[in-house]
């Protein structure tokens, strides 16, 4: 491994390792981004709802709410020179009961204190009139206009070529497992090998606490898995609804959400389940078979639509609702924990408000005075996707319309796939209707090689 | 203006087929648009035979059958584009189509849909679990054993005992992959005799009245767990799954866009002469429904092709005036036709196919506004099709709405 002295070790490239890098290297910092995954956006960041939040509903007053605004922020300013794209669908926090009825007034002042003034109420016959396929037994509405819609794969793995193509380092397949601290320097080991750093951020999401305690010596938070599942209808569903629906909270969950993606389905979910393992993200039936049920409740024609797949993702939550984001300036060592629900509208926020508190450590550099700017990958239905362009050449899935060249890029590039799911998350290849059954095999055959454990052996006697 | 007379997508048995009916019909521009390196369709990688009695009297493979039926279309003069995904089907036959230089339009005067159908895959299953690798349908192990000549699992269990999974065994000796089951969650096997023998004669253990209740594997699967009729849970160590039969349309270009869809069939909704809600539109083959041979597809296709060349010579009646048929009984899955035109002319479809979800023993009945019309006695099992005239319903149905169902014996 590299044995220069780097400025910031971050552990982890979820969506906030992967933000938090971009922003140290902006800020002209010399970094260094330790995956344990053969694959980036492998953990809690790999299954969510996708929508970049106002922070309408946040807590009043917390630092998630501040990086929620703030990274919502710093997304519409970056947003097109990244080619990032934003679906501004805009969210209906539906009330379905005379009580939920009751509570809409509340929300809609909370989110005004939050900062959030656009928000207003709806009567049934105008939310009817806006989303016809509503069920009639929507009795009102608060209409939040700039909930939107995003890519969530392809806007953290930009931020993290942006640091890469500034000069930040990435190591995959790279558990940091312990580290030591002699008041100046970091020694950080990983299964890889060790590293030197003055600064470490623990940006580990599901591991958060582990990684505290391994390098640490403590922690100040315990991580308690929280999993959602969702189910994502056939394409032709996603015309049914133009706005997010939300339900109107209640104490401990967000609820269940009927959203569209910007791949060009209609989703339903996610639930919020509490387990111990920080791992396991099983769908099971009879919560699948409720989710679908709900979402039939709140749209009766999705009752025709066919299931195009199924997922869930696991929040990294703490004891607390707040982000446990904490600097510990004595062992140059910053924890970014506890990012529960919102870290994929948060992360860019985060990132600045982190870049903070090692300032406050007493560090600084120059910023970059003319960095270079990457392009996202184009995933988005609405967008420029590369089977639009000339020259694409063969499209290998046809569901999702990846072409082969995407998918060498993807296995070729910056960030090399190194698994099916991270060269899902690159391209879309296999996650639509057919779900692999008419490209699986060519797939098989073009990442041949690339993966860390190949989708299927050569015959023996061919 | 149009490009091309007809343009048919998908280049299966059913595509290929029509578009050789249509050139011999004396049809000048004829075109078939085929998202795969090689026309062929599904046949293309069914590794055994039987395949091609019907249509050239001998026993093929079906890699062989696939081949030639796409030399008989092209010595028949059709012109087969390959690597040319179809994106959008938009009113009036205009086609949006990706090639390998680029996006392109094609205007045709009609189109016939032929695009076959396609498995179940594990999500719309929502099988439990975490997902793992190694969980695959029949079509895509047959595509990595007998195309890209690879194997994704040693020693899987298979889902289903339709005909496919049969298939799947066949497909799994000929890679040296041994199946250590076959799950089946009816009492009985579906694919009828001699079928229900082969697992046994393989060395695969037969699990029936036995439902697939979860996979189970950290990053790969490592098992599954069944549950008996009786709620008994058991656990089969394996190293793959293999998702068979539960067909399901592939008709993504209907749902998608203008076209009008049975969501019994999965399917767009046809006339008798296969048209769709857009008369510029036709299907055939197993886009259809769910699920026929390919020498069944084959001869459909040809008669589609006929069809449609009577309807560019202006010879097929409107469509309209039509009446709606559909199934009314949780024991009968879909019919086909979904309308039937009411007209002198009784060419189209000689009959409304139906299919059976469950055994059945009873008697088949049509009824318009509650009235029964027509009636037979009928006794099938699962997956069996079942073929009622067209003429029959549509002269006893006096220009109303066909409803079909099941009435118990009375005896
Ligand atoms: C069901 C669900 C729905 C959601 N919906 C939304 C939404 O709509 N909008 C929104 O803004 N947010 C949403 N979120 C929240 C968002 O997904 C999370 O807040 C975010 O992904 C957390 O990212 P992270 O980087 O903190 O954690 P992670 O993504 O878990 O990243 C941590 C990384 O650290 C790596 N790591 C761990 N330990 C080590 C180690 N020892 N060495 C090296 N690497 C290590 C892991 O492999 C991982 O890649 C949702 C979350 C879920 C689960
Ligand atoms: C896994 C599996 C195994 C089977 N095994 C057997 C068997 O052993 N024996 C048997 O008799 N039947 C078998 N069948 C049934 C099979 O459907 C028929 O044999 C036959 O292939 C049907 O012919 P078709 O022309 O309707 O469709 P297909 O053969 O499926 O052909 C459809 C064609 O359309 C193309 N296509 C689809 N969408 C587009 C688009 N948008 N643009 C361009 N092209 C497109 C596809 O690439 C394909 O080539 C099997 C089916 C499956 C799914």
């Amino acid at each position: 491994m590299d044995q220069s002295l780097f400025d910031v070790v971050v552990v982890g490239a979820g969506v906030v390792g992967c933000a938090v890098a971009r922003r140290f290297t902006l800020e002209g910092a010399r970094i260094a981004v330790l995956e344990k995954s053969t694959d980036i956006l492998d953990g809690a960041s790999k299954a969510n709802s996708a929508i970049l939040h106002t922070g309408f509903d946040a807590p009043e007053g917390s630092l998630e709410l501040a990086c929620i605004r703030d990274g919502y922020a710093e997304y519409q300013t970056i947003r097109d020179s990244l080619g990032l794209v934003q679906d501004n669908a805009g969210a209906y926090v539906v009330a379905w009961t005379q009580d939920e009825l009751r509570n809409l007034e509340s929300i809609k002042a909370k989110a005004h204190l939050n900062g959030v003034t656009d928000v207003e109420l709806v009567d049934a016959e105008t939310l009817r009139a806006r989303e016809p396929n509503l069920s009639r037994n929507a009795l009102g509405a608060v209409h939040v206009p700039g909930e939107s819609l995003i890519d969530p794969w392809s806007a953290p793995h930009v931020y993290l070529r942006q640091a890469m193509e500034n000069g930040a380092k990435v190591f995959t397949s790279c558990e940091v497992t312990d580290g030591g601290f002699d008041g100046a320097e970091w020694r950080v080991v990983t299964t890889n090998g060790t590293l030197r750093t003055r600064h470490v951020i623990n940006c580990a999401g599901l591991y958060g606490d582990t990684v505290n305690r391994a390098l640490l010596g403590e922690t100040h938070f315990e991580v308690k898995p929280r999993k959602g599942q969702f189910v994502v209808f056939d394409k032709a569903a996603s015309g049914l609804v133009s706005a997010i629906i939300l339900p109107v909270p209640s104490e401990t969950t967000k609820g269940i959400v009927v959203f569209r993606t910007v791949f060009g389905n209609l989703a339903v979910g996610p639930t919020a389940e509490e387990q111990d393992s920080r791992t396991d993200a099983s769908t099971d039936e009879e919560t699948l078979k409720a989710l679908i049920a709900d979402g039939i409740n709140k749209v009766p024609a999705l009752k025709d639509m066919p299931v195009t797949a199924t997922y869930a993702g696991l929040r990294p939550a703490s004891e607390q609702k707040e982000y446990r984001i904490s600097a510990t300036s004595e062992q140059n060592w910053i924890t970014v924990g506890g990012i529960r629900s919102t870290g994929l509208s948060g992360a860019l926020g985060i990132a600045r408000h982190v870049y903070g508190l090692y300032e406050n450590m007493g560090a600084s550099h120059d910023k970059l005075p003319d960095p270079v700017i990457p392009k996202a990958n184009m995933l988005s239905e609405a967008g420029l996707r590369d089977w639009k362009q000339d020259g694409a050449g063969e499209v290998v899935c046809h569901c999702e319309l990846v072409t082969r060249r995407e998918i060498e890029a993807a296995l070729h590039g910056p960030l090399p796939a190194r698994s099916l799911a991270g060269l899902k998350r690159q391209t879309r290849a296999t996650m639509g209707r057919c779900q692999g059954f008419y490209c699986s095999a060519r797939l098989a055959e073009l990442t041949d090689g690339c993966f860390v454990s190949a989708m299927a052996e050569k015959l023996p006697h061919e | 203006m149009s490009d091309v007379d007809v343009a048919i997508i998908g280049g299966g048995p059913a595509g290929l087929a029509a578009a050789s009916a249509l050139k011999s019909a004396g049809v000048e521009r004829v075109v078939v648009l085929e998202r795969e390196a090689e026309a062929g369709g599904i046949p293309r990688h069914c590794g055994h035979p039987p395949f091609g009695l019907r249509e050239f009297n001998r026993l093929l493979t079906g890699p062989s059958y696939a081949a030639r039926l796409v030399s008989s279309a092209q010595t028949a003069g059709v012109d087969i584009r390959t690597l040319t995904t179809v994106v959008e089907a938009r009113a009036g036959g205009n086609l949006l189509l990706v090639t390998p230089t680029g996006v392109t339009e094609l205007k045709a005067k009609r189109v016939i849909l032929a695009t076959g159908v396609r498995e179940t895959p594990r999500s719309a299953r929502l099988v439990s679990g975490p997902r793992v690798a190694g969980v695959v349908n029949t079509g895509a192990l047959q595509s990595m054993v007998y195309l890209t000549k690879r194997r994704p699992f040693q020693r899987p269990v298979i889902v289903g005992s339709e005909l496919v999974a049969f298939s799947a065994i066949l497909t799994c000796r000929h890679a040296g992959i041994r199946p250590v089951a076959m799950i089946e969650g009816n009492e009985r096997v579906t694919a009828r005799w001699p079928c229900a023998l082969f697992p046994r004669l393989a060395g695969v253990a037969l699990h029936t009245g036995s439902r697939l209740v979860e996979i189970l594997g950290d990053t790969k699967v490592e098992g599954v767990v069944l549950e008996d009729a009786k709620g008994q849970i058991s656990r089969i160590e394996c190293d793959g799954v293999i998702l068979s039969g539960q067909f399901t349309p592939e008709a993504a270009l209907a749902r998608s866009g203008h076209l009008l869809v049975d969501p019994a069939t999965g399917g767009p909704q046809v006339d008798q002469w296969g048209r769709m809600s857009d008369p510029t539109y036709f299907a055939t083959g197993n886009v259809l429904r769910p699920v026929e041979t390919a020498g069944w597809s084959w001869s459909e296709g040809g008669r589609t092709g006929q069809w449609v060349a009577r309807d560019l010579a202006g010879l097929l009646p409107e469509s309209e005036p039509s009446v709606r048929v559909s199934v009314n009984d949780h024991r009968l899955r879909y019919a086909v036709p979904q309308n039937i035109v009411l007209s002198q002319d009784v060419g189209g479809m000689r009959d409304i196919q139906l299919r059976v979800a469950q055994h059945v023993d009873g008697e088949l009945i049509a009824e318009c506004d509650g009235e029964q019309i027509w009636g037979r006695k009928l006794r099938a099992g699962p997956e069996q099709r079942v073929l009622v005239q067209t003429h029959e319903i549509a002269s006893a149905c006096a220009g109303r709405d066909v409803a079909l169902r099941i009435s118990e014996p009375t005896d």
